[in-house]
């Protein structure tokens, strides 16, 4: 089959960007989308022309760190599915096929279609973790954890960290990602100690790093590959309420 | 080259406790004072950073990604082994340790296989601590499940995601450490060289990927945390990241590389289609717990799978191996799927694959109990197949997975570089010629929770703090090397990208070097392998420049390192003139097909010694004792 493929160049965050378009690409309905990409980019590198740069790395969906806009969509037409998932037998023959990057303030763009995500380990640096010093743990069957509770704090630590929550709500929001942090521990007996101080610190640097407000559109659900919930967010802002109520502020 | 294993004497079970009194300790007002650099931010290397940060020292982390939390370590799906005997199936450090000594072909030290078993139990509780929500039972305990080599359920897993499970939780105490002020952290940052002073490590060379500046960092210990050499086969389970040049320009600074014909290939990955593709994906092990490994017992047979009667499939897993069945380790597993399919038993016409079929666990367990199992496995497979498991039979074939060479360590995990440790899958320690499933998991978090955290304090407390100096002509020296060579990649200016060399190195590598082995086929690669890597110096393409994130740069250089190494790792395939775990050379071969070890003239690990770039490298030995687990052959009947 054949695709006109219509790719986001821009050479670094201040440049002007602009589609350039590969017409009349032979590709395989069996080729990864990434891998219609890295035929391109043999072919710019044996011309001795700059290939397009985007992230990636074990192209199973599970890293996380590739994620693009194709056709509009984030990570593509397919749900659940990374950008890396994406299969060629999901255009039609002669189809044009747009990429560009995933498009918010605090994800600057760096160049093509690579943008970068640090804000995200950041909001984790805020808080996302338990305090747990290495060899002090007690025996894992100490406290046993409900099969129910359990799958519901592991369905929210799926989470890869990839952004496409972002590109795809029309705030920028990364309430998604920020509260599937939040519920995995917060539903754990070992998160309890730093729940509420968690959520307060988490929340605060989500809205420094310049992350809009969640305003409950669901596009982020929508577009997310590991399938979060958005009820995750109903729970941050409980915890959140139940926080500011408390007179919980930002650890310094 | 001095191989001293520093293997505590006297009884096995109180080695490492012993060993941990008697090393030396840094005063803990002291640790500060000590810089640690660490490379790698997967299992080993995250969570190495956090628990070194969490005793005082002094870190700093690089990982070539965006972000820490993307190391490979990430995409390992099945389970992580303990001897915790939560199942109360007869488990123990003992079981652990001789299982693990006997799947990895009697090719590692005992001593720190015990090591690794006694201190299991630590990292699940550990991990528990920090909130990975592993699988639970109703009552609220953990659950197992079983993986291969092994008669009784010691895995324990979150899902299909247990890499990513781990993984966060290690990635997110190094958040805590980098929040505190005590990591800090470079992400898009590649290591390029490693800066020996007066034979010892003080520091390395990277290079930032986003602005393209070379820069110096001087230290009291450098940790390479910097995983397997997987992808010398180009087509493998690993990300297209994963490279050999942190352990590769480490050898060529001093530290032994050992037993790199030690690879594993993994008899559960969905077979290769086509000619673009640019890697393959891993089915875990754990599906082995409940699907049936067969093919048709008449060659050629490519009747749809659900019109082939049970009487003419062949289980050959089953028929083979009646005592493990369906779950014999890796290596025994891959090899019998080969033979049938070199028999003509392929289910993928014209290509090479076998059936894992889940039939009979859906009509025993049913359809929610296994969806519960393996739900997300079952949809990345449908994701890139295209086809249900739950309808049709997988199909799957071996690949390159793991490598059980590296960097040789000592006991402490230090290399033959003083200053210089090596833990996670870049070391050679712990799996001898084949790694059992679900070892992985365990070695990387063993070495970076509970074993480097102690061992360096003997190396620091030797050491006087804040020696290293970035100044030093050792620094200058690698930092021009570093510049001259990409400078030389850049000015190539050829007609090939550096993928395209990469793809018929990993051709060559494959066939000549991959699941089975003959003395001529390697030959044959060491003849090719030098041509190939004239061709690429002439022919490669690398344009823009050095001076700013350059993706092609990153590829080439790393295809480059790469083109080397992969001469080392047949010649050691050559040398080692017998069959063990995951290296099978064909003239040697029980009458079943099956690998036949020489004990006598090769019970022990090769390390090789860098001697120049126009040298051959030389061949050394450490010698293994096995007082624990007797010499045997090998049998899974």
């Amino acid at each position: 089959m054949k695709i006109d493929l219509r790719v986001w160049r821009q050479a670094g965050p201040d440049a002007p960007g602009a589609f350039e378009t590969f017409a009349g690409l032979e590709v395989s309905p069996d080729q990864s989308f990434l891998e219609v990409l890295d035929e391109v980019n043999s072919h710019l590198e044996a011309q001795g022309r700059e290939p397009v740069v985007f992230d990636h790395d074990c192209r199973e969906g599970i890293c996380g760190s590739c994620g693009a806009v194709v056709n509009g969509d984030a990570h593509g037409p397919v749900k659940r599915a990374t950008l890396c998932q994406l299969h060629m037998r999901s255009f039609k023959d002669g189809e044009t096929v747009s990429v560009e990057p995933f498009r918010a303030k605090a994800f600057p763009l760096v160049r093509d279609l690579m943008v970068d995500r640090a804000a995200f380990d950041r909001i984790i640096q805020a808080g996302g973790y338990v305090t747990a010093r290495t060899g002090s743990a007690p025996d894992a069957n100490a406290v046993p954890i409900g099969k129910p509770t359990a799958d519901r704090a592991f369905d929210a630590a799926q989470c890869i960290g990839c952004g496409a929550c972002v590109a795809a709500c029309p705030n920028a929001s990364a309430m998604l990602f920020t509260s599937a942090k939040v519920t995995h521990l917060a539903l754990l007996p070992q998160g309890q100690p730093q729940r509420y101080q968690r959520v307060v610190d988490m929340v605060g640097r989500h809205d420094d790093e310049g992350f809009g407000s969640c305003t409950n559109h669901g596009e982020c659900e929508a577009a997310c590959p590991k399938g979060i919930s958005l009820d995750n967010i109903a729970r941050l802002n409980r915890d959140l309420i139940v926080a500011t109520l408390g007179g919980r502020q930002r650890a310094p | 080259m001095k191989l001293d294993s520093r293997v505590p004497g006297g009884p096995i079970e109180t080695s490492w406790d012993r060993h941990r009194l008697n090393i030396r300790v840094v005063n803990p007002a002291n640790k500060r004072k000590y810089h640690v650099l660490v490379v790698g931010t997967g299992l080993a290397g995250a969570s190495a950073s956090a628990t070194l940060a969490q005793l005082g020292y002094r870190v700093s982390t690089f990982c070539f990604q965006d972000s820490p939390r993307r190391a490979h370590s990430i995409a390992a799906q099945g389970g992580i082994n303990a001897a915790k005997n939560y199942q109360n199936d007869g488990d123990s450090i003992w079981r652990l340790f001789k299982d693990t000594v006997k799947g990895g072909d009697y090719r590692a030290r005992e001593h720190n296989v015990w090591r690794l078993a006694q201190v299991s139990v630590d990292i699940i509780d550990q991990c528990v601590a920090q909130g990975v929500p592993f699988a639970r039972e109703y009552g609220g305990l953990l659950s197992n499940r079983s993986f291969g080599g092994a008669l009784v359920s010691r895995t324990f897993y979150a899902q299909g995601q247990t890499g990513q499970q781990l993984l966060i939780g290690a990635y997110q105490a190094l958040a805590e450490q980098i929040h505190r002020g005590a990591v800090k952290m470079y992400p898009r940052t590649e290591l390029l060289d490693v800066a020996v002073v007066d034979g010892k490590a003080r520091g390395i060379i990277v290079r930032d990927l986003m602005t393209g500046a070379i820069t110096r960092h001087a230290a009291d210990a450098v940790v390479l945390a910097t995983g397997g050499y997987g992808n010398v086969f180009y087509l493998s389970t690993n990300a297209k990241g994963c490279n050999v040049t942190a352990t590769w320009r480490a050898y060529k600074r001093g530290a032994g590389f050992a037993n790199p014909c030690f690879t594993q290939i993994h008899p559960t990955c969905i077979p290769v289609r086509g000619e673009h593709q640019s890697k393959l994906t891993l089915m875990s092990e754990s599906l082995r717990n409940d699907g049936r490994v067969w093919v048709p017992k008449r060659a050629g047979d490519h009747r749809p799978p659900g019109q082939i009667p049970d009487d003419e499939r062949d289980y050959f897993l089953e028929r083979m191996y009646p005592t493990f069945g369906n779950l014999v380790p890796r290596d025994i597993a891959s090899r019998a799927a080969k033979r049938m399919c070199d028999s003509g038993h392929s289910v993928v016409p014209g290509g090479a694959g076998v059936y894992l079929d889940f039939r009979d666990a859906i009509q025993r367990l049913g359809r929610d109990a296994v969806a519960d199992r393996y739900g997300n496995l079952f949809a990345m497979y449908e994701q890139i197949v295209g086809e249900s498991p739950f309808e049709v039979p997988m199909k799957i074939y071996p690949a390159s997975h793991y490598t059980m060479g590296g960097l040789w360590v000592d006991y402490n995990l230090m290399s033959t570089v003083p200053g210089l440790f090596v833990i996670g899958e870049a070391n050679f320690s712990d799996h001898g010629a084949n790694r059992l499933g679900a070892s992985a998991l365990m070695q990387g978090l063993a070495d970076g929770y509970f074993v480097l955290p102690y061992t360096i304090g003997d190396y620091l407390a030797g050491e006087k703090a804040g020696f290293a100096d970035a100044q030093h002509a050792a620094f200058a020296d690698a930092e021009r090397e570093v510049i001259g060579r990409n400078e030389r990649l850049l000015a190539v200016k050829g007609k090939t990208s550096a993928d395209a060399f990469h793809r018929r190195l990993g051709r060559i590598v494959w066939d000549k070097c991959g699941m089975s082995r003959t003395r001529e086929g390697l030959r044959e690669a060491l003849d090719e392998l030098p041509k190939l890597r004239e061709e690429f110096w002439s022919d490669v393409s690398v344009p823009g420049s050095g001076a700013s994130l350059n993706q092609a740069l990153e590829r080439a250089g790393r295809v480059a390192d790469f083109l080397e190494f992969a001469e080392v790792l047949c010649r050691d395939a050559l040398e080692r003139e017998e069959s063990c775990g995951g290296h099978f050379r064909e003239e040697h071969q029980t009458e079943e097909g099956e690998a036949r070890r020489d004990d006598e003239r090769f019970a022990h690990g090769a390390i090789w010694e860098y001697q120049g770039p126009d040298k051959p490298p030389v061949r050394h030995t450490e010698p293994l004792k096995f007082e624990h687990v007797p010499l045997t052959q090998r049998s899974y009947k």
